[in-house]
């Protein structure tokens, strides 16, 4: 079963975090800094498996990750799960984010958190995978983003809301827009060695 | 003018994320976010109706807000409002509110219950997979409650869509694991593992997690999947890479189900059918053949993908642990990963031979191993890497390689990391007491490591070589040479100091013959480190130089003088000055001869489980350790499970006590002091305290169907049993054998009743026989109970056993025709002659077994008496003293099902209940 899918930039700033156990609200954000501490303090060359953190269960769980860019994507196993493949998984989860976001970055995750909460729905459901398929799992977004148009009554790609945010130009947006975060998008997914 | 649109992003909530991001401090931020908290707040409350829109915006933004870390208190209500809206988006957000942040005490359950039944029942596949999406998400008590009967319905019935049947699998699944009373299993439980065979792979795959969980609880019921499980992975794994669509990841045809696949079978034992069996050797086989064909692709995701499959029927192999040809190839599959290039495979293959090295078929192979798993210990770059390879260095560890592997994990522990040198040094010390040849190398290792460790050797460790050392004779006077040559070093581990101490105060004498270890030297050596140590240190010292002073009267007068200056007599640590003012006066007024009797050496610590390997249990999990050692455990939980004496025994009157027509007499149970493992202040003792023993009943119901046999057995002490019986009468002989090599002295036997007394010494090795005459007066229910002392080494033991002595074993059979047992039958028949149980088969169901169980009983078996030729139907009178009680007995195995049906039929009330409840453990 998968315990939980932790999402964290590599400054530690939570971008996502789904529990499929309960835990306290404090004990969520401890977990995610403890991942984080973990996670972050290893080599890029490194296996992607290691012994979960204390508060997630010790040597029971599993923390198996991968890094692109600049986001960790983390999730917690127990030993029902094959490493592998939590691994081809995530795999799985980042490419079709980025068939959603077209060419997903950080910022994505930051500004439509609820769609990235519905695609990991499709994927995963009470911890336990629910669909490996990619395209599957774009039909359904796809028809869901239908549906939101239909109501709203107007079209518009979720992937224009970033830039469409990127030019507002309300009066003290560029000045303050951190240009820095931006440029770190993830150029079609360099395979992760 | 932004042209972002209502529907697309909403234009707050970006506004507001930016705000978050462009806070130069967290200050700021939280001020940010209170300010917007507040505007939420009040907006929620206000008189003014929200439309959906706005409701969804601000649940959004408490979202963003719950996710940087801050409690949301509020909001709630407005989410489960979002609930009944007709909209998708503010559906699905308000869903999505629930699922993050609601969690399964919420009072607000009844309300989105209402919610969800409405969505269940719409008949609209997206509304319908929200909602089972929320309830496998927060999977409270209460919605299973509401849902367990409708869900399973949703997923069997035939015009439900796919993907909400995807949904609903996953959803029952987590049902089960929260409220497995609450799941039902019915009729569709059949069906559901007709799902393995469904087209759509995706219902497969969320079935097959269903499956899995629900085998493991209840194998037998769901045994018909494993053929189905073999079937589609042999179809799936022979497809070619493009027959699979959409479900081929990387040219690997569906890797995730069939890992699941694999899993599942991973729940059963190998299929019997012949057939089953040859297609998934095949399947196997080509698995394991793929490994060696040239990669489709360089994309590191399709060797991932189909290392992934490889390692799951790896595992299978391992588990089947039955194809001695599966597993040699298996082991030179992984034993190519080990030296792989990909970290990850490495770490997988490490992992995989840890479970390999404990089957007898592959442990040969795996040892072939060692030079690279020892490598791979000193030059793994990664911890999680080198942690595996200490794991299966334990693993493939035996007599034949353990000096290496000791000797390698105690150079790598100088640089190891600081994480996993504890259970390194557990390790160590496990592998150097298990496989030691000669005792004194063991010592050596045990010292070693704590020179090298010190600060990671943990109580347990040390006590143990104290233990050992204490327990050999052989190996005393080494381990006193070798512990004072280890304290000559300048600076040397507190832990040292205390084995040192005490060893030196046990056998100092050995070694006192050498001039350069006279008494005098090994006192000053013990005390110049005296100052340098801990109170609890200090203390244990203090004990060795009274142990010194009985050893060498010569070094009397130094140690005096040491114990009366003030910094001992006067000192602040009421235990250290306890100490010293006793020690003191001892060695002042006792007689030499009171003094050695006083601090004489002491006595072997009675063979018990290792406390290391319990300390290494607890750290890992009963999983780490093997099996052989998990018996030791067993048997060490019941000689410390103190304090469950059953007290009736001597307060009422117990039924057995008729049984021989004698007075009983009362089980002297002196409350023993408290049963620690550890020898933490052995000085202070009179030895390690006795067990107590919880009255013991394993061994007496395998004893209703037979009359001779093992009644009990430990380390120490095996009890057997032959007896006999005629009419009303029966003679019993007891044979307590003495498994160890010290003589057992005080030893005495008390029965609840009259019993004639046993031997009371029984050497080491040898046995002893008692004899009890048994008399049934009239029927009873509770057997007598034996009570057994005796001291082993300095330590008193103590059991209570319950004697095997049932009201059956007085049957006399009697044979009769199938009318006058019909006849006899109906006789009886009123409802509290009858007892009668149902119950499911511990045993495999084997005519021949439960014949021989049922004759083993007492009573006749009677032939073609049931119409019904599976059933058992038996016959026989039970002779008292008082009165004699017919009994007749039918069985109904019915091998379906896994269950029997028994009834029982006396002339006396409580004969039948008892025969019931002792026949039905026993199939």
């Amino acid at each position: 079963m998968i315990k939980a899918i932790l999402i964290f930039n590599n400054h530690g700033k939570p971008r996502l975090s789904k529990f499929y156990e309960h835990y306290t609200e404090d004990t969520e954000q401890q977990i995610i800094r403890e991942t984080f501490h973990l996670v972050s303090k290893r080599d890029e060359n490194v296996c992607n498996f290691l012994e979960g953190g204390m508060l997630i269960g010790g040597s029971d769980n599993k923390l198996i990750y991968r890094h692109y860019a600049t986001l960790y994507f983390v999730f917690c196993v127990d030993s029902s799960e094959s490493e592998l493949g939590i691994l081809d998984l995530i795999q799985v989860f980042v490419e079709t984010l980025d068939k959603c976001f077209e060419n997903v970055c950080e910022l994505d995750l930051i500004f439509h958190v609820d769609k990235v909460h519905n695609i990991l729905a499709e994927m995963v459901m009470g911890g336990m995978v629910l669909e490996t398929n990619m395209n599957e799992i774009i039909t359904q977004v796809d028809a869901q983003n239908k549906m939101e148009k239909s109501e709203a009554g107007i079209a518009g790609a979720p992937a224009r809301a970033v830039s469409a945010v990127k030019n507002m130009n309300l009066p003290e947006m560029p000045k303050n827009i951190n240009i820095g975060d931006i440029s770190i998008k993830v150029p079609n997914l360099p395979s992760f060695k | 003018m932004p042209a972002v649109s209502k529907g697309d992003g909403m234009r707050g909530l970006a506004v507001f994320i930016s705000d978050i991001r462009n806070c130069k401090s967290k200050e700021a931020e939280i001020k940010r976010i209170n300010k917007e908290l507040a505007n939420i707040r009040s907006k929620f409350k206000g008189d003014k109706a929200l439309d959906g829109y706005s409701k969804k915006k601000y649940v959004c933004k408490l979202l963003f807000i719950f996710l940087l870390g801050h409690d949301i208190d509020f909001g709630h209500m407005e989410a489960v409002n979002l609930l009944s809206s007709n909209k998708y988006t503010e559906k699905q957000i308000g869903y999505l509110f629930i699922s993050v942040l609601v969690n399964s005490n919420s009072e607000l359950i009844r309300l989105i219950n209402n919610a969800i039944k409405n969505d269940l029942s719409s008949r609209n596949p997206t509304f319908m997979c929200l909602a089972l999406h929320c309830i496998a998400n927060v999977g409270s008590r209460e919605m299973a409650e509401a849902f367990a009967g409708e869900i399973p319905r949703i997923l069997v019935a035939g015009d439900t869509m796919d993907s909400v049947k995807q949904s609903a699998a996953l959803c029952l699944l987590r049902l089960y694991k929260t409220s497995p009373d609450l799941v039902l299993m019915g009729e569709w439980t059949s069906r559901v593992v007709h799902l393995l065979n469904d087209q759509h792979m995706g219902v497969v795959t969320a079935a097959i997690s269903l499956i899995t969980c629900l085998s493991q609880k209840n194998p037998d019921e769901f045994k018909t999947c494993v053929s189905l499980a073999v079937s589609r992975l042999s179809r799936i794994v022979s497809s070619a890479s493009t027959d699979l669509q959409d479900y081929t990841y990387y040219f690997v045809p569906a890797p995730w189900l069939s890992c699941k696949l694999l899993r599942l079978l991973q729940c059963y034992p190998p299929p019997e059918d012949g057939a089953v069996k040859g297609r998934l050797v095949e399947c196997l086989e080509t698995i394991l053949n793929k490994a060696q064909e040239p990669p489709k692709s360089k994309k590191v995701q399709h060797s991932n993908a189909k290392n992934a499959i490889l390692f799951e029927a790896i595992a299978l192999i391992i588990h089947y642990d039955s194809e001695p040809n599966l597993l040699v190839r298996a082991c030179n599959q992984l034993g190519q990963f080990l030296q792989h290039r990909e970290t990850n495979l490495r770490y997988l293959a490490l992992e995989s031979m840890c479970t390999l090295a404990s089957s007898e078929f592959s442990h040969e192979a795996v040892k072939t191993h060692i030079e690279t798993v020892i490598n791979a210990l000193k030059t793994e770059r990664d911890v999680s890497v080198r942690q595996r390879a200490a794991d299966l260095l334990y693993a493939m560890c035996d007599r034949s390689n353990a000096k290496q592997i000791v000797a390698e994990m105690l150079s790598y522990l100088e640089t190891a990391d600081y994480s996993i040198r504890e259970e390194m040094v557990l390790k160590v010390a496990i592998l150097a007491e298990k496989y030691a040849v000669d005792y004194s190398w063991y010592v050596d290792t045990i010292l070693n490591l704590i020179r090298i460790a010190g600060d990671y050797v943990s109580e347990e460790v040390w006590y143990r070589v104290i233990q050992i050392v204490i327990n050999r004779d052989d190996v005393q006077g080494y381990a006193a040479k070798t512990v004072f040559e280890a304290l000559q070093a300048p600076a040397c581990h507190e832990n040292m100091v205390k084995v040192g101490g005490y060893i030196l105060g046990e056998f100092g004498n050995l070694i006192a013959g050498d001039p350069r270890s006279s008494p005098l030297v090994q006192f000053n050596l013990l005390h110049s480190k005296f100052h340098l140590c801990s109170v609890p240190t200090r203390a244990l010292l203090l004990s060795a130089y009274i142990k010194f002073i009985n050893l060498f009267p010569e070094t009397k007068t130094t140690i005096q003088e040491v114990l009366r200056c003030d910094s001992q007599i006067r000192n602040s640590d009421v235990e250290l000055q306890q100490r010293a003012v006793e020690y003191l006066k001892l060695s002042s007024i006792a007689s030499t001869d009171v003094l050695a009797t006083v601090l004489e050496e002491m006595p072997p610590f009675p063979e018990r489980e290792s406390s290391i390997l319990a300390k290494l249990k607890k750290k890992k999990g009963p999983g780490a350790v093997s099996n052989e050692l998990e018996e030791g455990k067993r048997e060490g939980g019941e000689l410390n499970g103190a304090g469950e004496r059953p007290g009736d025994s001597s307060s009422t009157p117990s039924p057995s006590a008729d049984l021989l027509g004698l007075r009983s007499a009362a089980p002297v149970s002196a409350a023993p002091p408290s049963a620690g493992s550890l020898l933490v202040d052995v000085f202070s003792e009179a030895g390690p305290a006795a067990p107590a023993a919880s009255v013991n009943d394993d061994g007496f119901l395998r004893f209703v169907c037979k009359n001779n046999g093992v009644l009990f057995e430990n380390q120490l002490l095996q009890i057997g049993i032959k007896s006999e019986y005629r009419q009303n009468l029966g003679r019993m002989y007891l044979f307590y054998g003495n498994k160890t090599s010290v003589q057992f002295v005080s030893f005495t036997t008390t029965l609840n009743v009259q019993l004639k007394p046993v031997d009371p010494l029984v050497e080491g090795g040898a046995q002893v026989q008692q004899v009890i005459n048994i008399e049934c007066i009239t029927d009873f229910s509770e057997a007598p109970i034996l009570n057994i002392k005796f001291r082993y080494g300095g330590a008193l033991q103590n059991l209570s056993l319950k004697l095997p002595v049932t009201i059956n074993k007085f049957f006399q059979p009697t044979e009769m025709a199938s009318n006058d047992f019909f006849q006899r039958w109906k006789q009886l028949s009123q409802p509290q002659q009858e007892a009668q149980k149902i119950f499911k088969a511990n045993h495999a169901m084997d005519t021949e077994v439960i014949k021989a169980k049922l004759l083993g009983l007492g009573t006749a078996l009677l032939d073609k008496v049931d119409p019904n030729p599976e059933n058992f139907v038996c016959a026989g009178v039970i002779q008292t003293k008082s009165q004699q009680v017919g009994c007749l007995l039918r069985l109904e195995p019915n091998a379906q099902a896994q269950m029997y049906r028994l009834t029982l039929r006396s002339s006396k009330d409580t004969v039948s209940k008892r025969l019931c409840d002792l026949l039905a453990e026993q199939f």
